[in-house]
Order: C-alpha cells, then sequence, then structure tokens
C-alpha cells in the first residue's frame, strides 16, 4: 500500500518517461560499447559480465566502486545547485585541486594536533577554498559578465598549474630533499577517514549520500533554495519578485565551490593520502570534475538523482578496470561510453525540450522567456 | 558595443539569411490561386490532457467566406480545439473533414498543405529580419538557392495593397509595432495559400485604431471568399465581425447562433451559464492622503532612448488613477519605474511621503507595492513552475508560508488552494506546470498573487486583458474592493471603457508625457481618444499636470 502510494506520487507519468529515456539511452551506449568490443574481437557477451563483475563481484569490488562513485557525487552535488541557478560551473577539476591541496596544506601546517581536530580543520579548509574558486567565478559573472563557461575552465588551469608548482617547492615531500630524489608529490598525510568497513570504503561515502539528502532539502525546501531555483529559470521574473538574480548565482556558485571542495579534500584524506601530479589533475582527480557534470545530467539535475547515478558511473569505472586487465580491452572504452552517454542526455533533453516548447501554450507570451542558458543582456540592468 | 561584437552580430545575420534562402529553396511549394479549402468540419473532436478533459465532442464547421467567432470561458478549450485543427495536437477522438473528405492533420505543415493557416497570440517571427524575409521563411515558390527576394517583396506589395495590411516589406521586425507585427503574421498566412484562417485572440494586444485595421483586412479577406475563425473575449467586436458564433463551455459546443439574432448578454448567458453584469458598481469612496507621487521622472527604455520624459503624477488613497494611451507611449517603463524593476534618470518616487527613490524592488514589494505586470508570463510567472510556486513568488519569505529558511508546504497548500477557489482558476491540481493552463487561467492566478497581498499601492497593467467576460466581472470587482479598502491604484489599460468606467480621474500618456489629465465625471471617450493622440486637454474642468509636449491639438 505505502510502496504503491510512494509511486503514485513520485512516479509520475513525465518522471516515469524521463527514467526510460535514461535506460534507453544506457542500453544504447551498452550496445554501441559491445559493436566496439566485438570488433576488438573480443567477446561482448564476456565484456558485459567482467564489467559486472568487476564492479560488483566481492565485498571489494563494491566497495571499489563506491569509493569511486564518491567524488562524482559531491561534484554531481555541486553541479545540480549550480545549474539550477542557471549558472554553468565547468569548473569541478579545479575546485577538487584546490579543496585537496587546502586540506593537505592544513594537515601538514598543524601536525601536534589532535587527529579529529586536524581532520575537521582539514576538511573545513578545502570546503573553503573551494567555495572560493568558484565563487571568484560566480563574482566575474555577475560582476563584469564573464561567461562562467570560460573562466571555470581558466581557473581549472590555475589550480593545476599551482598544484604542479607547490607540489614541485612548497609542499614537496620533505623526505625527497634527503635522499636526492626527486617527485612531485607531497609527504603522506598523518589523518586519515574512519573506514566503514574492512575494505577501501571509507566514511567520505556515507557523508555523500546525507550530503545529498540535505542537498536535496536545500533546494526544495528552504526560500534560498527556491530563489536559486527561480534565478535560474527565469531572469526576469526573478527580478520583478525582488530576488536579487546576481546575489543568488554568486550564492549558488559558492555553495556548488565548497560542496566539491569538500568532496576533493574527502578523496584525499579518504583514499590517496597523499597528492601527486605527473603535470595534470588527472592522476588526483580521476577527471571526476568532469565526469561528475555527466552524473549530475544524468540524474536529471536532482540531488537525489545523482546517488543512483553516481553508483552507475563508479560501476562503470571500476568494472571497466576490470575489462582491461581481463580481455585486453582498453579502458578509453569506458571513458568513450560515458561520453556517449552525456551527448545522449543532453541530446534527448534538448530534443524533449523543444517538443514541449512547441507544444506549450504560448499565448500572450510575446517574447520568449529568457532560459538559463542565456549569460549576459537580461541580468544588467 | 565593440566592432568585434557587430561583426558577430552581422555574420549572424547573413547566416540567417542565408538559411532562410536555404529554407525557401527545400520546401518550395506552388503558390495556391485558387481555394483549397472551402467548407471544413470537425466532428466529435475530443482531446485530453493530464487531468483535463479539454474538448469533449466538439463539433464545429465553417463554410466558405464565413467569419466564425468561437467563444467561451477561461479554459473552455477554444485554443485547444483550433490547435487540433491546426495539427499542433492531435485529437483522441473525432475526425476532420476538409471539403467533405476526412483528412488526418499530423502537423501544422499538413495544416497549411490544407490552406488552413493559424495566428498565435505569440507571434513567431525572426526580429533581426526584416519583413519580406521573414515571410520567405515559410514556404514559398522560389526554386533557387539564392534566396529571390525581390520577388518576394513584390508578392508582399501586393498582398498587402490586396487586403490594405499596412507594412512595409524593407523594414526589419523589432521595429515594428504590436499592430504591424500581427499584419506580417498575417502576411505570412495569405503568402502560404491560407483559405482558411484563424487567429487566436488577436485583438488582445491591439490598439482599437489597429482593431479597427484588422477587421477591415479581415473583412476583405472574407469577401474574397476566405473562411476566418477568430477567439475573442470582447462580445462587441465579436456582434460587429463574426456572422456566427460557436460557443464552448467546459469542453463542449454550448450552442452555435447567428450573431444578428441574438445580443451581448444572450452570448455571455451562454458562455457563462447565468446572467452576467456588465455594469460596474462604483461607489464614492474618501479620497485619502496622496499614497504614490511622481515627481519629474525622467526613465529610458529597453533601447536606450528616453521613454519617459518628466512624469508628474499623484494617486491617493482610496483612489483609481487611470492611465489611458495607446500601447507603447511610456506605460510600461511608468509601471516598472514604480516597482522598482527600471532605474530613472532623473525625478523622484515617492511612497506615503517616503522617498523610495533608491529603494530595491525587494523593500518596494515589503512596503506595500504590488505589480500586475503587462507581459505576465515573463515577468509575472515562473513558466516551469507549479501553480503554488508561482502563488508564492513574492510572499515566500513571510510567515506562515516559511518559518526561517524552512518553506511550509502545508501553508502553502492552504493558501493556493483557497486562492485558486476564490479566482476561480481552472488546474488539474495546485502542482501542475502553469505553463499548460489556458492563457485566461495563467493571467487569473497572477492577478490573484497580487491583489491578495493587500497592497498600498497597486500597479494594474492590462488587468483583464485575455480574461472572460465572467472574470473580467470579477477583476473589476476586486479592484474596486481594492479602492474601497484605500489602496491607491494605478490602473493602465488600453481598453478605453475599461479605464473610464472604473477611474476616478484618468492621465492619458502620449510619448513619454502626461498630456492631461481629467475628471472622471467630466471625461468623455471621446476627448480622452483625442488626447491619446497626441491632442492636448482644453475641455472645462480639467486640468493639466505635465507641460504639454506638442500642443498641436489633434
Ligand atoms: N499542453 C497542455 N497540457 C495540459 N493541459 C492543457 C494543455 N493545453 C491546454 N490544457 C488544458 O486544457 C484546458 C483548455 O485549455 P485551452 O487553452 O483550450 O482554453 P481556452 O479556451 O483557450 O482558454 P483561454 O480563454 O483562457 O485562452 C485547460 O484546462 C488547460 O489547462
Ligand atoms: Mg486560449
Amino acid at each position: 500500500m505505502i510502496l504503491n502510494q510512494l509511486l503514485r506520487k513520485y512516479l509520475s507519468v513525465s518522471r516515469l518517461q524521463s527514467v526510460l529515456i535514461l535506460l534507453g539511452i544506457l542500453a544504447a551506449a551498452f550496445a554501441i560499447g559491445g559493436v566496439v568490443v566485438a570488433a576488438l574481437g573480443a567477446s561482448p557477451m564476456e565484456a558485459l559480465s567482467e564489467l559486472f563483475n568487476g564492479a560488483f563481484g566481492n565485498k571489494h569490488a563494491i566497495a571499489n566502486t563506491l569509493v569511486k562513485a564518491c567524488p562524482l557525487l559531491f561534484v554531481a552535488l555541486g553541479i545540480c545547485v549550480s545549474f539550477r541557478a542557471g549558472v554553468f560551473n565547468i569548473g569541478g577539476e579545479g575546485q577538487l585541486v584546490t579543496g585537496a591541496l587546502a586540506a593537505a596544506a592544513v594537515a601538514f601546517a598543524i601536525p601536534g594536533w589532535p587527529t579529529w581536530l586536524v581532520l575537521v580543520l582539514s576538511l573545513a579548509a578545502g570546503t573553503m577554498a573551494g567555495a572560493i574558486w568558484a565563487g571568484i567565478a560566480g563574482w566575474l559573472k555577475v560582476r563584469f559578465n564573464v561567461s562562467e563557461i570560460l573562466s571555470t575552465i581558466m581557473l581549472n588551469y590555475i589550480a593545476t598549474l599551482g598544484m604542479v608548482y607547490l607540489l614541485s617547492g612548497p609542499m614537496n615531500d620533505p623526505a625527497h630533499a634527503l635522499s636526492g630524489r626527486f617527485m612531485p608529490e607531497t609527504a603522506r598525510l598523518a589523518i586519515e577517514l574512519p573506514r566503514l568497513a574492512p575494505t577501501r570504503l571509507h566514511l567520505g561515502v556515507a557523508i555523500a549520500v546525507v550530503l545529498a539528502v540535505l542537498v536535496y532539502v536545500f533546494l526544495w525546501r528552504t526560500t534560498i533554495g527556491y530563489r536559486i531555483r527561480v534565478v535560474g529559470k527565469s531572469l526576469r521574473a526573478s527580478e520583478a519578485a525582488g530576488i536579487n538574480p546576481r546575489r543568488y548565482m554568486i550564492l549558488a556558485m559558492v555553495l556548488s565551490g565548497a560542496l566539491i571542495g569538500f568532496g576533493g579534500a574527502i578523496e584525499l584524506i579518504g583514499v590517496q593520502h597523499r597528492l601527486i601530479t605527473e603535470g595534470s589533475a588527472v592522476y588526483f582527480t580521476g577527471s571526476a570534475g568532469f565526469n561528475g557534470i555527466v552524473v549530475a545530467l544524468f540524474g536529471q539535475l536532482h540531488p537525489l538523482g545523482a546517488i543512483p547515478a553516481s553508483l552507475l558511473f563508479g560501476a562503470l569505472l571500476t568494472g571497466g578496470a576490470r575489462i582491461q586487465r581481463a580481455l585486453q580491452v582498453p579502458s578509453a572504452l569506458i571513458g568513450a561510453i560515458t561520453g556517449l552517454i552525456a551527448l545522449l542526455v543532453v541530446g534527448t533533453d534538448y530534443v524533449r525540450r523543444r517538443r514541449a516548447r512547441q507544444r506549450a501554450d504560448t499565448e500572450l507570451l510575446r517574447t520568449p522567456p529568457p532560459n538559463c542558458v542565456s549569460q549576459g543582456e537580461g541580468e544588467e540592468r | 558595443m565593440t566592432a568585434a561584437s557587430i561583426h558577430i552580430r552581422s555574420f549572424l545575420q547573413e547566416g540567417t539569411r542565408f538559411i532562410a534562402g536555404a529554407l525557401h529553396f527545400l520546401k518550395g511549394t506552388g503558390m495556391k490561386s485558387e481555394p483549397v479549402l472551402s467548407t471544413l468540419e470537425m466532428k466529435g473532436i475530443v482531446k485530453r490532457f493530464p487531468g483535463v478533459l479539454a474538448n469533449d465532442g466538439v463539433d464545429f464547421d465553417v463554410r466558405a467566406g464565413e467569419i466564425h467567432a468561437l467563444l467561451g470561458e477561461n479554459g473552455a478549450g477554444k485554443s485547444t480545439l483550433m490547435k487540433v485543427l491546426y495539427g499542433m495536437y492531435s485529437p483522441d477522438e473525432g475526425q476532420i473533414l476538409i471539403n467533405g473528405k476526412p483528412v488526418t492533420l499530423r502537423s501544422p505543415l499538413d495544416a497549411i498543405s490544407h490552406g488552413i493557416g493559424m495566428i498565435h497570440q505569440h507571434f513567431m517571427l525572426v526580429p533581426t529580419l526584416t519583413v519580406a524575409e521573414n515571410v520567405a521563411l515559410g514556404l514559398s515558390s522560389s526554386r533557387r538557392i539564392v534566396l529571390d527576394l525581390d520577388r518576394v517583396t513584390e508578392k508582399v506589395h501586393e498582398l498587402s495593397e490586396a487586403y490594405r495590411l499596412r507594412v512595409d516589406p524593407s523594414e526589419e521586425v523589432w521595429r515594428l509595432s504590436v499592430g504591424e507585427q500581427q499584419r506580417v503574421e498575417i502576411l505570412k498566412a495569405l503568402y502560404r495559400g491560407a483559405d482558411l484562417l484563424i487567429l487566436d485572440e488577436p485583438t488582445a494586444v491591439l490598439t482599437p485604431q489597429d482593431v479597427d485595421e484588422l477587421f477591415n483586412t479581415l473583412r476583405t479577406m472574407s469577401e474574397e471568399g476566405h473562411s476566418l475563425v477568430f477567439i475573442s473575449h470582447k462580445l462587441p467586436e465579436v456582434l460587429r465581425l463574426s456572422a456566427r458564433a460557436t460557443v464552448l463551455r467546459d469542453g463542449r459546443v454550448a450552442g452555435s447562433v447567428m450573431t444578428n439574432a441574438v445580443s451581448q448578454a444572450d452570448l455571455a448567458c451562454m458562455m457563462v451559464g447565468r446572467e452576467v453584469l456588465l455594469r460596474i458598481d462604483h461607489p464614492d469612496v474618501e479620497r485619502g492622503d496622496v499614497r504614490l507621487m511622481l515627481d519629474g521622472v525622467h526613465a529610458d527604455g529597453d533601447r536606450g532612448f528616453p521613454s519617459l520624459c518628466g512624469i508628474d503624477l499623484e494617486v491617493h488613497a482610496g483612489e483609481i488613477l487611470g492611465i489611458a494611451g495607446v500601447s507603447g507611449n511610456g506605460q510600461r517603463e511608468l509601471a516598472e519605474v514604480i516597482a522598482g524593476t527600471r532605474s530613472i534618470s532623473a525625478g523622484t518616487v515617492t511612497l506615503n511621503g517616503e522617498d523610495m527613490t533608491q529603494w530595491s524592488t525587494h523593500r518596494r514589494l515589503e512596503a506595500g507595492i504590488a505589480h500586475i505586470p503587462e507581459e505576465r508570463m515573463v515577468d509575472g510567472a515562473v513558466q516551469e513552475f507549479s501553480v503554488e510556486e508561482n502563488l508564492i513568488l513574492k510572499n515566500h519569505g513571510h510567515a506562515p508560508y516559511s518559518r526561517g529558511i524552512f518553506m511550509n508546504f502545508k501553508a502553502i497548500a492552504a493558501m493556493a488552494d483557497r486562492l485558486i477557489q476564490r479566482y476561480d482558476i481552472k488546474t488539474p491540481s495546485r502542482q501542475t506546470q502553469i505553463g499548460s493552463l489556458s492563457g485566461g487561467n495563467m493571467q487569473k492566478l497572477i492577478l490573484a498573487r497580487e491583489i491578495s497581498r493587500n497592497p498600498d499601492v497597486l500597479i494594474a497593467a492590462q488587468p483583464t486583458r485575455g480574461l472572460d467576460i465572467g472574470a473580467t466581472e470579477f477583476v473589476h470587482q476586486q479592484i474596486v474592493a481594492q479602492r474601497a479598502d484605500g489602496t491607491a491604484i494605478l490602473l493602465i489599460s488600453e481598453d478605453l471603457d475599461e479605464v473610464l468606467s472604473l477611474s476616478d480621474r484618468i492621465a492619458v500618456m502620449y510619448e513619454g508625457s502626461v498630456v492631461g489629465v481629467v475628471d472622471r465625471k467630466s471625461a468623455t471617450a471621446n476627448e480622452v481618444g483625442r488626447m491619446m493622440a497626441g491632442g492636448g486637454c482644453e475641455a472645462a474642468g480639467a486640468r493639466s499636470l505635465a507641460p504639454v509636449s506638442e500642443p498641436s491639438a489633434g
């Protein structure tokens, strides 16, 4: 009975339809992947079963999947907040990196302090750093009308270069100076997140899920979240309602960066324990800053939708590594599938929206409503 | 603007022109000289939407050369029926017969090829292209890849002569007035060979002069054998123009009558199912202190040109000040300057004696200013939000709708249900997206929100545009009730009857200035009409608050 009611409440026709579309997309992406696998001379069915085993085969596989999903979920949550405000934060990579750098810096700066305190301070520092990094892009957008898409990408470069510099110089592992060996990396952190099970599964995963619920509550149950969504849907309506779009765009960016920076700090303290670079951010982020955007879109920009979506992409990542080992199929294939899914999600969404717009009653609407993709013009007045 | 951006703009424009040419080539179909469509019948049309039965077995027919009015309350299913006819919706049941033969219309393109054209209230024109280019953007007869604009221009010229559609084919669309844009839409439909033209509330946004011109055109078209269906809520013009009227009520046909045999009251009764008061009670109300005052207000319009040139106005508590004038003479800017969404370049705006010139929109809202904006669908609502989310757009920060930062959905739901009931907003539920409501019901929702805030100052711009007569009557009652409560009301309307019957005083705007203020008791439609055309004010008992910008009379 209760299940029935819940289904009725949360699975409206349109929602059911979008779930079906997403499953269709997934099937299509897998089918194309299967064709490629076959072309490479391996068996698609075998690849599929390896993929599944790699991701969920035993408790370590499951833990790995969850651990890989964790940064994706943090980024996706940040993306939900900013995209809902109509601000396109493409700077997840940079915000992950600055978050981790700040967390590491604090952890190294106060070595003798109680562990729990170092842990808390270092996570707080990571959160702040991410918030500031994204906040810069938000400020540039509302103050100088600089496209946030460009500025966040630029900030990604700056963050990466900053990391390379810091890891080669000021934050370089002091042990290297003694041994004369050079590697752009920090020393190993003294702190660690508690484990949830005798696997790699750390507390951060649980925190991420709790945060997803909180972000949902924030966006849909609070006045601030409501205003953020109004701003994202219509600048003119928000202005007329006395909601300052500039303020809420910056706020959304700051919150978005905070979530992602926090995720960067968690990833460092929970999984990697030291920062290493080979000249890019990928070694640390595993491109979670970009993949998180795909996850968020796949989750329909809904914080709760981001949970299963991140799990799916986490599974693809761990399973993909297994395919490479077992079948000698390059795991880059998984990257290609992820990209394909992104394209299909964005593409079908576009088509659906166009259809809806054509169908929607447009009476008494002389100028088209400003959509959230527009940047500039409208908001400066 | 930088040189580079100008280049980019012109490049894009060229690109659009090229695409226009290509489309022209690809979709080339012959222009029809003789009518394809002479009679049309819709039989037993049923159209369902989630939670709504919009059309419930509707029979409708149009004869050749007939002007047929389609009437009904807001949400009765008029637009839906016409969209079915134009191939935008496919009916769940029922048949469409053209010249006696059943047809299936899968898309507007299908409908066009059967000689059916439709003009939506939202004009689908490309603002940066010229009139001729916009016409060519549809279907046409050229078979060459390069757009033969000269031929199109010539043809457009011919059509506009023949049907008295005054518009310059080489003008860019963004420069045109609303009335002219509508003429372009009609030209487009004629150019594509429409024998049956559907016009969905064509007069709602027109000035009285434009309405006269439109009607002349429509009469000429009907004499030439074109059939016309037009939707309207204004009964006098229905009786004036159409030969037959079909009335829908709750998705069913309430009747189809010859208009020479019925009165306005008969039609109203068929639509609403009860008698409607067509006159408004206007009791005397003690005029209070000055609530709102504008002193020498100057402001620029959207394109950066001055659009308010020294406005001086006062509105008292318990008073309705009507603003008459042809649309586009600064009325929208006037409203925005008071609501705070447009900044002013000189002058002051005062609320209850306090200078609020520098106040933010938010502060003005809190101080008791309510605004029913003219472009309500853009400025007053978020299309993708639900009915209840739109109803709390301005009050969501107040108890009981929120406590601290948390919204109280119980209180919001109760308020939404109350307003939906009180204002008779037809919606399947309070969680329905506002974008799927009928045109008039979207309007009602915004009116409900603003009036229920119990403001000190209410700016109502075209408050009854798109409303059926029952709803119009109700809104007029609400405005008069607000006045009795001591609200200062600025009523901006193009409907002269509305202004004359509701206002205590009437200010006439022309080219950004107030050319005169007349008292209700001494005002006549003629005099106000003359002032709207730019003439000054000379009648006895009238006083001019603002200097007359151009003292040439009439
Ligand atoms: N695209 C849609 N999706 C869902 N419901 C719709 C849609 N279009 C119309 N409706 C519903 O169908 C009913 C009839 O709407 P319609 O637009 O035909 O009314 P109308 O007679 O044109 O009213 P108005 O005078 O207010 O324009 C309304 O209750 C409306 O909510
Ligand atoms: Mg309608």
